[in-house]
């Protein structure tokens, strides 16, 4: 198994350039994630206007697939409604978690960079911390919430 | 000569680690270097047949049976007690009770002793410390009204002594610190410590678990109250461990768990309790276990503690040396004295993402917050990268973790 098979050039450089990488203030809904295993934090703020994202932000700290993967994140679902960002998080799921042989789901676009890690079972929780943590923001659009991979 | 620079020819790191059968497998296709020796360290035959003789031909319950397979159980059971009376110098086999490891050893004494706190009364305990040695004193003083202080570090990982003679007060009745950091590497001049609290009229309870298999333990010399450790650490099976107790303040302690094995009599109107050490150790102990552990202390003495203590401090200083030469390397813990065990981090590479690419290289090294979270935060850092070294660690493994650094720079480059 190649390293590059997860530290692909696409995660490398959302870890080193960060997108939509802030706080937005003010906003609709946010939540903060933790995973204390690796001590990853990372907060998220949207805006939302009716049923769709139009603007996010993350903020935090976090190995590189934590941060790639957030990063990747707040690109994909810009401009998304819930219904299509409730299917695209459950296809990254899918792909996160799938065996190694099965295919990666087709509509992935650049998220399907994050499939290396189903070959490191250790690492699933840190890709997926943001769409854990954008579930909670979303169930919850008036007030602050947290969410824990524990 | 002085020991630690006796020089390392006299010390065969080769035919030690034929001794161990999983330094012999290999990761994802390569070689091993096992450095996480600090969380759990791998175990000798001798240690695995000990376990399995004792399972094929000795097994029954102890301390019950009046037919031969039983009493055979009970005399290995407490053979094993009296090596580990030996090993500890204690003065009597009532004073060692088998836990399930360090934790329960301190949650044990917390719980128990822990009891005769009351309200104002001051536990004071280390920066360093293992969330082991941290949270049953927070139970326990959330239960009695008494306050938990923290003896403060510094940058390089020392313990701020003076402050800690200035947290010393007639409040203080017991300072339990380690003896060996297992996130920084500190040797912790608990000598000093023990002296001190000892005039204040304070208990000292040491928490052994990262020294105990790297330099010689004397519990009568060290003059201390309580000493914690765990087997796994010590070339051991888990599930097994040591809380040693100077037997004049185990006597005053109220039993812990009840059930078997710590009871003399039991009627529904009063039970009277067993004499020590049984006193403490309710249930079916582990008895393959505590013979694991001795056969484990005869393994360690076979080498000879204090070779194999030299030849740790000298990979410790060919280790950092050569992590100091990688660009971007930062060690955390630059303490004085250290034990077998280097944490640090790496520019632009975190902790975990290092972790995986060491792993990949075959390098298995411990990366995370090493349960000090406290230490994590004092440092600014959510979690390092530690390497620890055992007495069948060579220079191989080093190298080999230095190669994979590099590779990971590489990737991350
Ligand atoms: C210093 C120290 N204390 C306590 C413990 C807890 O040991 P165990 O988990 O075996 O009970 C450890 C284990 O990592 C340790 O390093």
């Amino acid at each position: 198994m190649d390293l590059k098979d997860l530290y692909r050039d696409v995660i490398l450089d959302h870890n080193k350039k960060p997108r939509n990488f802030g706080k937005l203030e003010p906003c609709d809904t946010s939540a903060d994630g933790h995973n204390p295993l690796c001590g990853d934090r990372l907060t998220l703020t949207l805006r939302i206007d009716g049923d769709t994202v139009s603007d996010v932000r993350f903020e935090g700290q976090g190995c590189a697939i934590s941060t790639a993967s957030a990063s990747l994140m707040t690109e994909a679902i810009k401009g998304l409604d819930e219904t299509a960002i409730t299917t695209l998080s459950e296809m990254v799921h899918r792909a996160l978690t799938s065996s190694s042989d099965a295919a990666i789901p087709e509509g992935l676009g650049k998220l399907a960079a994050l499939a290396g890690v189903r070959e490191y079972p250790a690492r699933v929780k840190c890709a997926s911390l943001c769409w854990h943590t954008l579930t909670a923001a979303l169930a919850r659009r008036d007030g602050s919430t947290a969410v824990s991979t524990e | 000569m002085n020991l630690i620079d006796r020089p390392l020819a006299h010390y065969d790191v080769e035919r030690v680690r034929q001794d161990f059968p999983i330094l012999a497998t290999t990761i994802r296709g390569k070689r091993l270097a096992f450095l996480d020796t600090a969380a759990s360290s791998q175990r000798p035959n001798s240690v695995i047949e000990a376990i399995v003789h004792y399972e094929r031909h000795l097994h029954a319950n102890v301390h019950r049976g009046v037919y031969e397979l039983s009493q055979k159980a009970t005399d290995a059971f407490e053979a094993a007690r009296e090596r580990v009376r030996v090993f500890l110098n204690a003065r009597s086999t009532r004073e060692v009770i088998f836990t399930r490891g360090a934790t329960e050893s301190i949650n044990l004494v917390a719980e128990s002793w822990g009891r005769s706190l009351q309200p104002g009364d001051e536990i004071l305990i280390s920066w360093m410390e293992h969330h082991a040695n941290i949270v049953p004193w927070q139970m326990a003083c959330e239960r009695s009204g008494a306050v938990l202080r923290v003896i403060p570090i510094d940058r390089r990982g020392e313990l701020d002594l003076a402050a800690f003679h200035h947290l010393l007060t007639p409040k203080t009745r017991l300072v339990a610190i380690t003896q060996i950091s297992n996130s920084l590497g500190t040797v912790v001049p608990i000598a000093e410590i023990i002296a001190a609290a000892q005039r204040n009229g304070s208990l000292v309870l040491v928490d052994g678990a990262q020294a105990v298999a790297h330099q010689r333990i004397d519990v009568q010399a060290l003059d201390c109250d309580f000493y914690v450790f765990s087997s796994h650490k010590l070339y051991g099976p888990t599930g097994v461990g040591v809380l040693w107790a100077r037997e004049t303040v185990l006597s005053d302690m109220p039993p812990w768990q009840g059930g078997g094995d710590m009871i003399r009599t039991v009627s529904f109107e009063k039970t009277t309790y067993n004499e020590l050490p049984y006193r403490f150790e309710a249930g079916t102990p582990n008895i393959s276990g505590a013979i694991g552990l001795a056969a484990a202390i005869d393994y360690l003495e076979s080498l000879d503690i204090d070779k194999v203590h030299a030849h740790e401090q000298a990979l410790l200083r060919y280790a950092t040396d050569a992590l100091r030469a990688i660009p971007g390397l930062q060690i955390i813990g630059e303490a004085a004295r250290k034990g077998g065990v280097i944490s640090f981090t790496l520019e632009q590479v975190h902790p975990h993402d290092l972790g995986t690419i060491l792993d990949t290289e075959g390098v298995a090294v411990r990366a995370g917050h090493h349960c000090a979270m406290p230490v994590m935060d004092f440092f600014g850092v959510p979690a390092t990268a530690r390497a620890s070294f055992g007495c069948y660690t060579n220079r191989e493994d080093v190298d080999q973790l230095i190669g994979a650094l590099h590779r990971a720079l590489e990737v991350f480059g």
